[in-house]
C-alpha cells in the first residue's frame, strides 16, 4: 500500500467539510432540543391517568401508544393531538367532561407497556392524578347555599372532601363549606364534573401547581405529635414519654433561656 | 412508431438493450403493479386492523385483534409489539422499561430483521404513500430539486435523535415524528397532525426528490442498519442484465443499485433498499427477484460479462 498523495488543500477542504457538517448537526440539534422542551412544557396543568409518573419521567417513558386510552371503559382518557395544548401524543383527561371513575383494577395502568403509569400502583385511592382546588369566590357553599355536591360526589367521601362549619357574616347561621384534603384527594375529578356552577368552582390541577409548603421551622405544636428540636426540625422518633423537667413555656418567656 | 435505430445498443453481456415497455392490457399492467398493489394492501390492512379493533371491536376468540398503534401494540392481547427505535430512545433517556415493551421491541426487531429491514418503510409506514405520491407528482410536473444533500445525512439524524434523547431526557424523534403524528391521528382522531404530513409532502414535492424517506428519516436509517443483515433481499444473480438502467429510474434509493457490487454479492446488499419491488417489476430481462441472502451465492453464479467488463478498469 502506497501512501496516497494529497494535495495540501485537500486536507483543509476535508477538515472544513467536517467542521461544516458538525456545525450543521449542532445547529439542528439545538433547534430540535428547543422544540422538545417547548413540547414537554406544553401544558403543566394537564391531568394524567392514575399512576402517571412525575411529569419529566412520564414524558420520557410514555411511548404514546394509546393502550391506556383504549383500556379505559369510560372513554375518559384522550391522546393529545397535534395542535392541542397538551404535550403531543400523551394521554390526559378533562375532568369537567369525563372524570376518572377510579376502576378498582386500574385497567389503564395494566395496559401501559412501558411503566409510564406506575406498575406498582395497586390501590386506586393511592393514585394522585391531581388535586381538587376550590374557588371560594364562586363556590355556592361559600355563598351560604347548601350545595355540597362535590362532597356527595366524591368517591373518597368524607375523607378527601369534608364539609366544615364556617361563620357567616350576615346572619348567625353557619355556612357549610367543602374542604379538600390533599392527603386523600386522588384527583379523579368527579367533583369538578358535578359542580353546578357555569364554570366549575372546584377544579382538578396537578398538585405542584397549587400546593404550597410550610417551612419546617414553624412549630405547629397542636398538630404534630413529635417534639420540635432546637434545630427547628421535627425529631425522627416519636416521644415515648412526655418529657419532664423542662421549663414551661411561661417560664421560658418570663425568665429567659435557662 | 419511430424508425428502427441504425445500431442496436448492446449491453455489457452482449445482449441487445431492451427498454421496459408498459403492457397495454390491464392484466399486464396489474402484473407490473403487483408489488405496489400488494404494498398498498399491506399498508391499508395494518391501518384497518388497528382501526377495526378500536372502533368496531374486532376480536378473535374474545381477544382484541390489534390494540394500540405502531409505537406499541398488542396482538390478540398476548403478543406485545413495540417500535424498537422508540424503545432505544426511551432507554437512552436513562429510564428502565417494563419487560413487556422490551419483548415487543425485540419481536419487531426480529420481524424486520428477517423481512429485510426497510421493508417497514415500503410496506407498513403510513408516510410512504404520501411520499410516493409526492415523488410521482413531481415526476409528472417535472419539478427539479432545489438542492442536493447527502443521502447519508439520515444517519446523522439518527445519531442526533439518540444523543438528544440522552441529553434532554425525552425520546427525541417520537416527539417530532410525522410518522407517529399521522398514524396516531388516523387511529385516535384527527388534530393538526396533517400539517406535519403536508410539510413532508411539500418538502418531497417541491424541495428535494425523496427528501424525507430517502434523506432525512432516522427511522428509515435505523431499519437500514438492520437491513444490512436481513435475510430477505432483492437478488441479482442471473447474467441477463444489459445495464438498461430501467431499475435505477424507478428506484427511490437508486444508490443501492450499484450493479457491480450487486453482481459480486448476487444481491442488493445495501440496507437502504426498501424492498419495494419496483425494480423487479420493470426489469425487462427478469434479472432481479426477491430471494434470500445466501452467502457466496453471488460468486457462484456471477454475470460474467458484467464483471469482466467492470473489473480491472
Amino acid at each position: 500500500m502506497s501512501k496516497p498523495r494529497t494535495h495540501p488543500t485537500a486536507r483543509r477542504d476535508f477538515l472544513s467539510r467536517v467542521g461544516q457538517g458538525a456545525a450543521l448537526a449542532a445547529t439542528g440539534g439545538l433547534v430540535w432540543s428547543y422544540l422538545l422542551h417547548q413540547q414537554a412544557r406544553a401544558n403543566p396543568a394537564a391531568v394524567r391517568p392514575p399512576g402517571a409518573l412525575a411529569e419529566a419521567d412520564f414524558n420520557a417513558k410514555c411511548i404514546k401508544c394509546g393502550l391506556c386510552v383504549r383500556a379505559c371503559p369510560y372513554d375518559t382518557l384522550k391522546l393529545a393531538e397535534v395542535g392541542e395544548d397538551v404535550a403531543i401524543g400523551t394521554p390526559y383527561f378533562t375532568p369537567r367532561t369525563i372524570p376518572c371513575y377510579m376502576c378498582e383494577d386500574i385497567p389503564c395502568k395494566v395496559a401501559c407497556p412501558t411503566g409510564a403509569l406506575e406498575p406498582g400502583l395497586e390501590d386506586i385511592t393511592k393514585a394522585r392524578m391531581g388535586l381538587a382546588v376550590i374557588d371560594i369566590e364562586n363556590c355556592l357553599s361559600w355563598q351560604g347555599l347548601r350545595c355540597e355536591i362535590c362532597h356527595r360526589e366524591c368517591p373518597v367521601q368524607d375523607t378527601a372532601i369534608t364539609v366544615e362549619h364556617h361563620p357567616r357574616r350576615i346572619s348567625k347561621h353557619a355556612m357549610f363549606v367543602p374542604l379538600v384534603h390533599s392527603e386523600y384527594c386522588t384527583g379523579c375529578g368527579l367533583c369538578e364534573e358535578a359542580c353546578p356552577t357555569d364554570l366549575a368552582a372546584i377544579r382538578v390541577l396537578p398538585p405542584k401547581l397549587v400546593q404550597g409548603k410550610i417551612g419546617e421551622h414553624y412549630r405547629l405544636d397542636w398538630k404534630i405529635d413529635t417534639p420540635v428540636t432546637q434545630e427547628f426540625r421535627p425529631s425522627e422518633a416519636a416521644p415515648s414519654e412526655p418529657q419532664t423537667g423542662l421549663p414551661s413555656a411561661l417560664d421560658y418567656l418570663n425568665e429567659g433561656e435557662p | 412508431m419511430s424508425a428502427p435505430r441504425k445500431r442496436v445498443r448492446l449491453g455489457p453481456n452482449g445482449r441487445p438493450v431492451r427498454p421496459f415497455v408498459m403492457p397495454r392490457i390491464l392484466s399486464g399492467r396489474l402484473w407490473v403493479w403487483r408489488y405496489i398493489l400488494m404494498r398498498r394492501a399491506v399498508q391499508i390492512a395494518v391501518l384497518v386492523l388497528f382501526l377495526g379493533t378500536v372502533h368496531w371491536g374486532w376480536a378473535l376468540a374474545g381477544r382484541p385483534l390489534l390494540l394500540g398503534n405502531l409505537s406499541s401494540s398488542e396482538l390478540l392481547g398476548l403478543v406485545p409489539m413495540a417500535d424498537p427505535f422508540a424503545t432505544a430512545q426511551i432507554l437512552l433517556t436513562g429510564h428502565l422499561l417494563e419487560p413487556r415493551v422490551l419483548i415487543g421491541a425485540a419481536i419487531v426487531l426480529l420481524l424486520y430483521g428477517l423481512l429485510g429491514g426497510r421493508s417497514w418503510c415500503a410496506w407498513v409506514c403510513p408516510i410512504n404513500p404520501v411520499t410516493d405520491l409526492a415523488a410521482w407528482l413531481r415526476g409528472r410536473l417535472g419539478i427539479r430539486d432545489m438542492f442536493h444533500i447527502s443521502r447519508s445525512i439520515r444517519y446523522t439524524v439518527l445519531a442526533l435523535a439518540l444523543i438528544l434523547s440522552a441529553l434532554t431526557g425525552m425520546a427525541a424523534f417520537e416527539w417530532v415524528s410525522p410518522i407517529s403524528m399521522l398514524h396516531r391521528e388516523l387511529i385516535f382522531g384527527m388534530g393538526l397532525g396533517w400539517t406535519a404530513v403536508l410539510g413532508v409532502f411539500l418538502f418531497d414535492l417541491v424541495v428535494l426528490r425523496h427528501g424525507w424517506c430517502g434523506h432525512l428519516c432516522p427511522l428509515g436509517a435505523f431499519y437500514a442498519l438492520l437491513g444490512r443483515i436481513a435475510p430477505l433481499r432483492v437478488r441479482f444473480d442471473t447474467p441477463t442484465c444489459t445495464h438498461c438502467g430501467e431499475c435505477a429510474r424507478v428506484c427511490p434509493e437508486p444508490q443501492v443499485l450499484n450493479l457491480k457490487k450487486a453482481s459480486e454479492a448476487g444481491m442488493i446488499r445495501s440496507g437502504e433498499c426498501t424492498n419495494c419491488g419496483r425494480c423487479i417489476t420493470v426489469c425487462p430481462e427478469d434479472t432481479l427477484r426477491f430471494g434470500l441472502r445466501v452467502p457466496g451465492a453471488g460468486s457462484a453464479m456471477p454475470p460474467q460479462s458484467v464483471i469482466s467488463q467492470r473489473r480491472e478498469s
